[in-house]
């Protein structure tokens, strides 16, 4: 299938007083058309920097984006603000996690998601209004017809965020980046949501970029994951290689830390040690050697080398970043994983 | 096990907007008729979503709001309107855990002052002194204790959410409400807090009420579970009889929606899909509040409130359980 998106070598970098933060550092994946995207990974990953860079959102910042992004065939990392404005939007949208600080408070729903849809379709206002109306619909708003002449602070948490992806979606974007969609709703509600986005890609086939650190939204929603941790891809491939065979100490951690409602509720959570590095002084060689615990099996190459994101052994895609052999790294998860998950 | 805490008829409204100079304020009835007792050295948990009333629950036991109606007996003793004077013992006893590692923390004191601090308001000196205690309460945390003369600032959310507890503990309190203390930390990090407060219960013999919204993560810390809604608990059980074998509708309704990390169990369970949200404490639904959401719902559902009987093992409020 067609690489839709095409993330290549993307870094942004952030000059502040303290020093260099290096928020997103040589990352490369791609998205292909009408699948979903899970990139993971804990605060300070990177991974809602990675999404204002494609969608052009560093522009005007101090922030320093190298790298190429090619969207459905054109590279828009050096599009100029007003070409890329043209792109916002109808090729591409973005959902935020706060929807009650992405709406604006002082017009109605209705009429900001009309906005939208007027900037890049010559409508008038009536028929953009109508359109407003028939997105509210599609979300699963009641009503919509009055609802459309509500303010945001009338919108509940859930439907707020239904009222957002249907903004994102009025000009019927081929690229959809929801950034934490789900985190600030209830689990009921965000059964809903997920349900809803996952009905909308069938429909409109939709690429979509998934950002969360919940492994189960994940797992319920995404084709791929793209893990990170320190603003790198340390683990990336099938949403079931990665969950099921995952490869890399610290996606074992997460896995093995995480309460589930299954198994021994009894066990001691297996945490991971430490805290995540500061980005401004990122470890030296494998950035997640201080809280990894199979370094002493690997020696000193974890603190001196950076590893490369290699393909895992008989798999057509499913990269890793450690220095663990292939024995090694078979053994440790058979044998100190499994029991653990 | 003797009881420690009991709570009857809990109830707490709070005043909504008037709606004209001479009307009545809308009462937002937050909690509603809660009771439930504590068993000393047990921790419970206190789930529900979003505007359920479990936070305020908690901040009712704790004394930090004035309850509407109800009672609250700490050991045996009404502490239901005791003045502040009054509470100041019971309090060394009775402590919380915010959810908020970063405004549960004063930003101008030191981590020595803001875990010092409980011994100079309950005016207790303890043996050693306050520096010698505080920093072996870090100690107990997880914390370096020559990290004393630092601010919050320095600290990292998850070492933010230690400091917060070593306060907690400092008066050796017998009882400790948890109100959501994970909810804001990396995954990572909320193994590691879990398995703190876990290791604490044990070694101290802590009472708990662990307050969350993540079932998950109360499964791993309750030993019981109440499940609220709407100001109301709807049902009550031992952690294995919730969790296995759910009761009321919306336990499982609740239990069905969390996504689990594992891709094998996607489309293996069945699923509950609730729809709509829940709806307005201020005019909450006649007789069981839960049935404009229930699949199960009859007429009896919206003239007659369900009472908490018990059902098997669990305690349910629901005229069709499971």
């Amino acid at each position: 299938m067609s690489k839709f998106l095409d993330v290549k070598n993307l870094s942004v970098k952030f000059n502040t007083e303290d020093g260099v933060v290096h928020a997103v550092d040589n990352l490369s994946f791609s998205v292909e058309r009408g699948k979903t995207l899970g990139i993971v990974g804990e605060s300070g990953s990177g991974k809602s920097v990675t999404s204002l860079a494609i969608m052009g959102l560093h522009k005007g910042s101090r922030a320093e984006v190298t790298g190429e992004i090619w969207l459905d065939g054109q590279e828009i990392n050096q599009l100029a603000e007003k070409d890329i404005r043209k792109l916002r939007g109808k090729k591409m949208a973005m959902i935020f996690q706060d929807a009650l600080a992405a709406l604006h408070p002082y017009y109605t729903v209705g009429n900001q998601i009309a906005e939208a849809y007027q900037v890049h379709n010559k409508v008038s206002k009536t028929e953009a209004k109508k359109h407003a109306i028939e997105m509210l619909d599609r979300v699963g708003i009641p009503e919509p017809q009055k609802r459309a002449d509500d303010y945001p602070h009338q919108f509940s948490g859930g439907m707020r965020q239904r009222a957002m992806i249907a903004m994102s979606l009025s000009c019927d974007p081929t690229l959809l980046i929801a950034d934490e969609p789900t985190t600030a709703l209830d689990v009921t509600v965000q059964a809903q949501i997920l349900e809803l986005l996952r009905d909308l890609q069938k429909e409109f086939g939709t690429s979509i970029i998934l950002i969360t650190h919940d492994l189960g939204v994940v797992a319920e929603t995404a084709d791929d994951v793209l893990l990170m941790y320190a603003g790198k891809a340390v683990e990336y491939g099938n949403v079931r290689d990665v969950l099921k065979n995952p490869q890399h100490p610290y996606a074992w951690g997460l896995l093995t830390s995480i309460p589930r409602l299954t198994g021994d509720p009894d066990k001691k959570l297996a945490a991971i040690p430490g805290i995540p590095p500061s980005l401004i002084s990122v470890p030296s060689g494998c950035a997640f050697h201080p809280r990894c615990s199979y370094v002493s099996t690997v020696g000193a190459a974890c603190s001196a080398t950076i590893p490369d994101l290699l393909l895992v052994t008989n798999t057509a895609h499913h990269l890793v970043r450690c220095h663990l052999d292939v024995k090694n790294r078979e053994d440790i998860f058979k044998n100190q994983v499994v029991p653990k998950l | 096990m003797s009881t420690i805490l009991k709570v009857s008829g809990l109830t707490k409204h709070f005043a909504g907007n008037k709606h004209g100079l001479f009307s009545k304020a809308d009462a937002i009835q937050a909690v509603d008729g809660v009771s439930f007792e504590l068993a000393q050295g047990e921790a419970l948990g206190l789930v529900g979503e979003s505007g359920c009333g479990k936070s305020t629950t908690g901040r009712l036991i704790t004394r930090l709001l004035e309850p509407t109606i109800g009672k609250i007996e700490f050991e045996g003793q009404d502490i239901t309107h005791l003045s502040n004077n009054n509470l100041r013992p019971i309090r060394t006893q009775l402590q919380m855990i915010f959810q908020d590692p970063y405004s549960s923390l004063n930003p101008r004191h030191t981590v020595g002052t803001i875990v010092g601090t409980p011994f100079n308001i309950s005016k207790v000196t303890p043996e050693g002194g306050v520096k010698k205690r505080v920093q072996e309460l870090l100690e107990i945390v997880g914390l370096n204790p020559e990290h004393y003369n630092r601010y919050p600032h320095e600290f990292s959310g998850g070492q933010r959410q230690r400091i917060g507890i070593a306060r907690a503990l400092a008066l050796r309190p017998k009882v400790i409400v948890a109100d959501e203390p994970v909810s804001a930390l990396d995954v990572s990090i909320q193994a590691q807090i879990i398995n703190l407060m876990k290791d604490l219960q044990k070694d101290f013999g802590l009472t708990f009420v662990f307050i969350a919204h993540d079932l998950a993560v109360v499964r791993h810390f309750a030993q019981r579970v109440a499940v609220m809604y709407l100001g109301n608990i709807v049902e009550i059980a031992d952690r294995d009889s919730l969790y296995s074998n759910p009761k009321h509708p919306y336990t499982k309704a609740l239990l069905s929606a969390v996504p689990e990390a594992d891709p094998d169990a996607v489309g293996a369970r069945e699923r509950i899909r609730l729809t709509g949200d829940v709806p307005n404490p201020i005019n909450p639904p006649s007789g069981c509040r839960f049935r404009t959401r229930c699949w199960k719902a009859q007429e009896i559902c919206a003239t007659t409130p369900p009472a908490l009987l018990q059902v098997g093992k669990s305690s349910v409020a629901c005229h069709f359980p499971e």
